[in-house]
């Protein structure tokens, strides 16, 4: 159902935008004043208008430093840690392994000690080493903390805080009526594990994966939340990361294995299926191990794409203020911005939602999987 | 490519930052919770036990109350049944003796009264007898004064004989 209405609304902004050239034209590229803010580093492309595809893919990726506003020419941004280590420290001043803050790189336009962040087709936006006659040569290893570890580290901090203090007062009110944010956590820890964990994985076993569940939904949660909000240090794309959503995909894979039963793997290696399916040919097995793969795999796409996709959507929202300001004027722009800004405020109110359930979604189908891997029978 | 590709860096940092937090978590945060909940949720289900153990209690407290009542009362209904019959009972002995009694003084008075009158009767009978044969003798004693009237009365006797 989300989704559909997800698709519905960019099949509309595709109708819009074909339906531009039908309109008058006029006064385009002129004092756009909205534009030059938010075309972010590419000032180059000044000329050209705004690009709205970059616009939009520049906010949800992955980048060096935090870019907070460019005022004209000049960028405000965070500068981040860069962590590299080189197996070529013949090239950066001797030494393998270099920390330094991402502000050295002015934006990616310059090299620091034989490092840059590429403008190739190949290694586009990532750091790479150069030669000595600045010729890229491939990519160090690279550490760095980047604007999505930046947001995951300051929702880490929320999320320690909250739930600390929570803790806190559930100590201190041991055996007494909750109080302060423990209202708030309580309803949501029973929900999680009465209607999640009981029903998923059994009144004896639920136990055991309380920790990894709680921590999972609370850590999505906040970290879709956050998301969210557009402020710094808020508003990383975080749970739209796919190695963010690949790590929490993996955690519940080797949970799963690391305590599946017996009667788990026989399911997988030795299903009960007629012999001709698993003999000559192991056909039963390779689907089943498949399954194993699949299941994982598909949460880790589920979380990403969703947050991705409503991350875009709300940008894409945005910048249609900026296509038709550089399409048809300024008025225009203006003109359509209480539209623009009407339906990105309905896909933020989606997204709060999308970002409950997909927490628990992806709590829910870990669960059911560590129910599947430590159950008796079928 | 960029987006769908996870970057190693990325993968790093968030395996580390992920298992501390978990570790941190489930160490100091989800266990005094869950074990907080636990008790309280045990301790509620306890409460509500005794609760209803109480209100059980109280039940059969009322329930015994009723009994006791209604065997007293009972009981109540037989003493006072019994006391009536004893009454009655008295009463109708009572009646019964007062009755012989007053039949029996009747009888001895009427005894009595029966005696009497024979006592007078024959007084009587004696006075009347004695004053007859008085009055006999005073009327024979005059009547044979003289030797003619003594004849007479023998021929009269004689008379009589012969007449047998």
């Amino acid at each position: 159902m989300l989704k559909l209405t997800k698709g519905f609304f960019l099949v509309l902004i595709l109708s819009l935008l074909s339906l531009g050239p039908l309109q008058a034209q006029h006064g385009h590229e002129e004092g756009n004043t909205h534009v030059t803010e938010l075309e972010a580093g590419n000032e180059h492309h000044e000329e050209e208008g705004f690009n709205a595809g970059e616009f939009v893919i520049d906010h949800v990726s992955d980048s060096y430093d935090w870019h907070i506003t460019s005022v004209g020419e000049k960028h405000i941004s965070i500068p981040l840690p860069i962590i590299l280590y080189s197996k070529h420290p013949e090239l950066h001043e001797g030494k393998a392994f270099h920390v330094f803050m991402s502000s050295k790189f002015h934006h990616g336009h310059d090299a620091y000690k034989g490092f840059e962040i590429s403008q190739s087709e190949e290694f586009k936006g990532k750091i790479v080493e150069l030669d000595a006659h600045g010729q890229e040569i491939g990519k160090p290893i690279d550490i760095s903390i980047t604007k999505t570890i930046a947001g995951i580290l300051a929702s880490v901090v929320i999320l320690l805080w909250l739930v600390l203090t929570v803790a806190r007062s559930a100590v201190k009110n041991k055996g007494k009526a909750p109080s302060g944010v423990q209202n708030l956590f309580e309803p949501i820890i029973l929900f999680i594990r009465d209607e999640v964990a009981k029903p998923a994985i059994g009144e004896h076993k639920y136990e055991k994966f309380m920790p990894f569940l709680l921590t999972l939904f609370f850590f999505i949660l906040i970290n879709n939340f956050m998301g969210l909000i557009p402020i710094p240090p808020f508003g990383a794309n975080v749970t739209g990361n796919i190695a963010v959503t690949m790590v929490l995909a993996l955690f519940t894979f080797f949970i799963t294995s690391i305590n599946g039963n017996k009667h788990y793997w026989k399911e997988i290696y030795n299903p009960d299926v007629p012999w001709w399916l698993k003999f000559p040919i192991p056909l039963m097995p390779i689907v089943e191990l498949s399954g194993v793969i699949t299941k994982p795999f598909v949460l880790m796409v589920r979380l990403f794409a969703n947050m991705l996709a409503g991350h875009l959507i709300v940008m894409v929202f945005i910048s249609l203020i900026f296509v038709f300001g550089t399409l048809f004027g300024p008025a225009v722009g203006l003109g359509a911005s209480p539209i623009s800004i009407l339906f990105s405020v309905f896909i933020l109110l989606l997204d709060v939602l999308v970002s409950f359930i997909q927490a628990y979604v992806f709590t829910l189908l870990s669960a059911l999987y560590f129910g599947m891997a430590t159950s008796d029978h079928h | 490519m960029g987006l769908v590709m996870p970057n190693p860096g990325t993968i790093i940092w968030m395996l580390i930052i992920f298992g501390i937090v978990l570790f941190i978590l489930k160490k100091f945060a989800w266990k005094p919770i869950l074990n907080a909940l636990k008790e309280r949720e045990e301790s509620i289900a306890s409460a509500l036990n005794s609760a209803e153990e109480a209100k059980k209690e109280v039940a059969g407290l009322k329930a015994d109350n009723e009994k006791i009542i209604a065997e007293a009362r009972l009981e109540k209904d037989a003493i006072l049944k019994e006391a009536k019959e004893l009454k009655e009972k008295i009463v109708a002995e009572a009646k019964e003796k007062a009755g012989q009694e007053a039949q029996k003084t009747i009888d001895q008075a009427r005894q009595q009264i029966e005696a009497e009158k024979t006592a007078a009767i024959n007084d009587i009978k004696k006075q009347v007898a004695e004053l007859s044969v008085m009055i006999a003798e005073k009327v024979i004693k005059k009547q044979l004064d003289g030797k003619g009237e003594q004849e007479k009365m023998v021929d009269g006797l004689i008379d009589d004989i012969k007449l047998n």
